[in-house]
């Protein structure tokens, strides 16, 4: 899922300044899961807006709707009939993904309530790790299952680096090194001698560095 | 602000704070008239929404009370009330109600003074932090202080 966190009450706070009628839409998928932009995460930022703009004698009126999903078209025209025209100020409380569907669907302000982290996955409730850095050409088959992109600090693809310590990256102690882990997890499987073959240099061009991405497939196409 | 009654609402757990309540009130233990009871099934139960739908309300302090850690009645309960008032804590400074306002207490069933205490306690703890921010009193006290300046 898409991992993100909540922005200081503040700083959301600051971005509507000039509103007095907002319009906070949650989202229904992956920040609902990591517990920051559900249905509660709604309630939990209108009340605390309306409560510091009414301490600044400002009084904020706030919609609240929590879509199923933000990245989809068609849970935008489900958010039509919520964009009345005394709306100053849509926030929305998905991943940057989201922010931007809703941005582009209507024509209001719209700001983003969440600060979108990383793509991972929950190690236990509450706390959230990073596993994939969306390269756009996957290679965990050549090494365990661990990824050697977004989980070695150095993205290296034969490594490890010689920061290796103890099982720790060099980074940080408390950080494991991607590539001790790729090592023993390969060791494990008896698959070592695959750690012998050079990995070339990554097409790079496949991720960011290609620009923005889009994946098109005619089969599921109905227009 | 001698004269501020502050209203306090009290989310007590059932199997603790709300029969020691019951209890004080059969020894006939005096304890102040501003906190209002909420009974909970468990002081888990205490979501951070309703802690800020009783200050948006206009209360004046809110706290949970939950059995004696250990001693909760679903197990960890308690201690999850005790992460998520410290996330409320963390909350109500950032909007500027002030995380004094807020508190967590831990109490058995048996223990009838100590919750006649603790409304005490809180209630003291409010009257002098005075009104919050969100009650209209709050504006009147602000006029009075403003007016004493002037003089
Ligand atoms: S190799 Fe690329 S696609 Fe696979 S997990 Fe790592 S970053 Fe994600
Ligand atoms: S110590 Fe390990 S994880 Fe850290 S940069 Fe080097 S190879 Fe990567």
């Amino acid at each position: 899922m898409i991992v993100a966190q909540g922005k200081p009450i503040a700083e959301v706070a600051k971005m509507i300044e000039d509103a007095n009628k907002i319009l906070v839409v949650g989202c229904g998928g992956c920040v609902t899961v990591c517990l920051a932009g559900g249905e509660k995460e709604v309630g939990v930022l209108a009340s605390a807006l309306r409560m510091l703009r009414k301490k600044e004698d400002k009084p904020l009126e706030t919609v609240e709707v929590t879509l199923s999903r933000q990245c989809d078209p068609e849970y935008m025209d489900q958010l039509e009939k919520y964009v009345a025209d005394d709306i100053d100020c849509i926030v929305s409380m998905a991943c940057g993904v989201g922010v931007q569907f809703v941005a582009e669907r209507f024509d209001k302000w719209v700001v983003p309530a969440l600060d979108t982290k990383f793509a991972g996955g929950a190690l236990e409730h509450g706390v959230w790790g990073e596993r994939c850095g969306l390269c756009g050409e996957c290679v965990l088959h050549k090494t365990g299952g661990i990824c050697p992109i977004i989980r070695c600090s150095k993205s290296i693809l034969n490594g490890p680096c010689g920061g290796s310590q103890d099982g720790k990256c060099e980074i940080n102690p408390d950080v494991d090194c991607a590539w001790q882990l790729i090592y023993d997890r390969m060791k494990s499987l008896g698959k070592l001698d695959k750690l012998l073959e050079i990995e070339p240099v990554k097409d790079w061009s496949k991720s960011r560095d290609g620009g923005p991405r889009k994946v098109v497939r005619e089969d599921v196409m109905i227009k | 602000m001698s004269d501020f009654e502050p209203k306090i609402v009290a989310f007590c757990c059932y199997y603790c704070a709300y029969s020691a309540a019951d209890l004080a009130g059969s020894m006939r233990l005096q304890y102040p008239h501003n906190i209002r009871l909420v009974e909970l099934p468990c002081s888990g139960k205490a979501d951070i929404r309703v802690i800020l739908e009783a200050f948006e309300r206009g209360a004046d302090g809110v706290y949970v009370a939950g059995c004696l850690e250990g001693d909760c009645h679903f197990l960890k309960g308690n201690i999850m009330a005790k992460r998520r008032i410290k996330q409320a804590k963390k909350l109500l400074d950032e909007i500027g109600i002030g995380s004094e306002r807020v508190e967590m207490f831990n109490l058995s069933g048996s223990m009838g003074p100590r919750f006649a205490e603790i409304a005490e306690e809180m209630t003291e703890r409010i009257k002098k932090l005075g009104p919050s921010p969100l009650n209209p009193a709050y504006a009147r006290k602000q006029e009075a202080a403003d007016k004493e300046e002037a003089k």
